[in-house]
């Protein structure tokens, strides 16, 4: 879009800056170190997908990255804005850039599937019939028209993975972090979803980081995958080049063996 | 030396979250924007919801009062006073404690399982990362409908309990109507009854306070949930009685 300008305007400094930056991020759940040293940059527009074993701190990685967690030590900064710095107030507004969906779904259970999307339009100020364009436009994209008046508790657990995913998007947000968006759909809801970040990134030039365990889906839409061991990145490449990577803990997790480097001393 | 810090770490944190919260609750209340709907579906959640439970503890009570005070002044020849009895203890102990154990029982418990299930099951966060802070969507409006409502539900206690009390001494004891009536708002002063409501409001302001609290804190699954929701109800009832006494003293 913008791509010709000169390199020397105000925008293009700003475009050149990582949309999401890791400094040394290190975070200790009692005397569990979940994140040891994490240094990652993510370029604005960029799909980053972030795979590892379970428990290797992912999703309280993507939790840093929106300031649900504050790093012990190091810092988050998003478009260069230290998150530890704002107050409650400010991370407030702050956050209206982010869109993320959460493993489990996390629905809001007293509401029905409309209004959990509604939810973000209605708090941004929408008026009621933007509203319902935009909700009804958002179940259709995760192929779940009608569905609108069910309660969470009456959707599968793919359904409702697909619900968090449409609130998420609802907003249409700069950044998107998503906590395993595929796990428990079926292969051609998995390809949906896929098709769908692929969209954003696309149309709004979004920055996404996804979390998964589903490699067809990490190298379909990942412009790098980063692979996460102990707190700590050992291996971040583009999609093809990781494939190729001889370290012997991303050859085990590709090739999916019980023994390995990733499984000893667990 | 450090048992003993060990020992006051525990319940020192939880009052400087207490306080925490209390102060989050009054700078979100005046931000908007105000979600009305949500604040008036709570009130009716804590008001008329807890209503009937906290008429009939107070309809109940101003007839075992009676009945206890009658046989006990008669004994002196004083059964005129059996209403004023029966009135000054309703409006300025009975109704106000006994309605804010009951909220406490009732809503402050339902306000501790309900956040702290929503803490658990990840929609605090969700509410965060759709800008929304959960203390201005969860607590405030809980926190204001528990303190307004607990007043109103014990102004109706009031009459209530006083009318259970008539009805044994008159139905049942026999005293003569007019006297008890008399005797009744003899004695009764306006800021008897202001101060039992003053009491409420600090009562539903401790009870919703306390319960959010506990939710909101809650971690560690189905387990956490149920320790919160005991938690609340506990630690209200407590805070209640504790409170009670040093408003007594205040007040009058």
């Amino acid at each position: 879009m913008s791509g010709a300008a000169s390199d020397t305007t105000p925008a293009r400094l700003a475009a050149s800056q990582p949309k999401i930056r890791l400094e040394g991020v290190e975070k200790s759940f009692g005397s569990k170190r979940v994140l040891a040293g994490i240094d990652l940059d993510i370029e604005r527009g960029e799909s980053m997908v972030l795979i590892g074993g379970s428990g290797t701190g992912k999703s309280v990685l993507l939790k840093h990255m929106i300031g649900l967690l504050h790093p012990d030590a190091g810092r988050v900064l998003v478009d260069g804005q230290d998150l530890a710095q704002l107050d409650y107030r400010e991370i407030t507004d702050f956050r209206r850039r982010f869109g993320m969906a959460f493993q489990e779904g996390a629905l809001f259970d007293s509401m029905s599937v409309h209004d959990n999307i509604a939810f973000p339009l209605r708090r941004a100020g929408w008026k009621r019939g933007e509203v319902e364009d935009r909700v009804d436009r958002c179940l259709e994209l995760v192929r779940l028209q009608g569905t609108g008046e069910k309660m969470p508790s009456e959707l599968s657990g793919g359904m409702r993975r697909r619900v968090g995913f449409a609130r998420a998007i609802a907003l249409e947000p700069q950044i998107l972090l998503l906590d395993e968006p595929t796990t428990g759909l079926d292969p051609v809801m998995s390809a949906v979803v896929d098709e769908l970040i692929l969209d954003l990134k696309h149309d709004l030039d979004a920055t996404t980081v996804t979390i998964t365990h589903d490699m067809t889906s990490a190298f379909r839409i990942g412009d790098r995958v980063g692979m996460l061991d102990r707190g700590q990145v050992i291996a971040l490449a583009s999609p093809t080049e990781f494939q190729n990577l001889t370290d012997p803990r991303v050859q085990q997790f590709l090739r999916r063996e019980a023994h390995g480097p990733l499984s000893e001393g667990k | 030396m450090d048992t003993l810090l060990r020992l006051v770490e525990g319940p020192l944190e939880q009052v400087g979250r207490f306080f925490q919260l209390f102060w989050r609750t009054l700078v979100w209340t005046f931000r908007p924007p105000w979600d009305f709907r949500e604040w008036i579906k709570q009130a009716v959640r804590v008001g008329v919801d807890s209503t009937p439970v906290v008429l009939l503890t107070a309809l109940f009570t101003g007839m075992v009062m009676a009945l206890q005070t009658f046989s006990t002044l008669q004994r002196f020849h004083a059964e005129g006073y059996v209403g004023s009895l029966v009135a000054l203890s309703m409006v300025r102990e009975l109704s106000c404690v006994l309605g804010g154990l009951v909220v406490a029982g009732r809503s402050g418990s339902a306000m501790g399982a309900e956040i702290g299930t929503m803490r658990v099951t990840e929609q605090i966060d969700a509410l965060e990362v759709l800008a929304t802070d959960p203390i201005q969507y969860l607590v405030v409006p809980r926190v204001w409908a528990a303190t307004l409502m607990l007043p109103l539900l014990v102004a109706l206690a009031d009459g209530v309990g006083i009318a259970g009390g008539y009805l044994v001494a008159v139905g049942l004891l026999g005293a003569n109507p007019v006297t008890y009536i008399e005797s009744t708002f003899l004695y009764m002063g306006l800021s008897d009854i202001t101060s039992g409501l003053i009491k409420a409001a600090v009562f539903g302001l401790l009870i919703s306070l306390i319960g959010c609290q506990q939710g909101y804190y809650t971690r560690g699954g189905a387990e956490g949930v149920g320790k919160a929701t005991t938690r609340a109800v506990v630690v209200a009832s407590m805070a209640i009685l504790i409170s009670d006494f040093f408003l007594t003293k205040v007040l009058f």
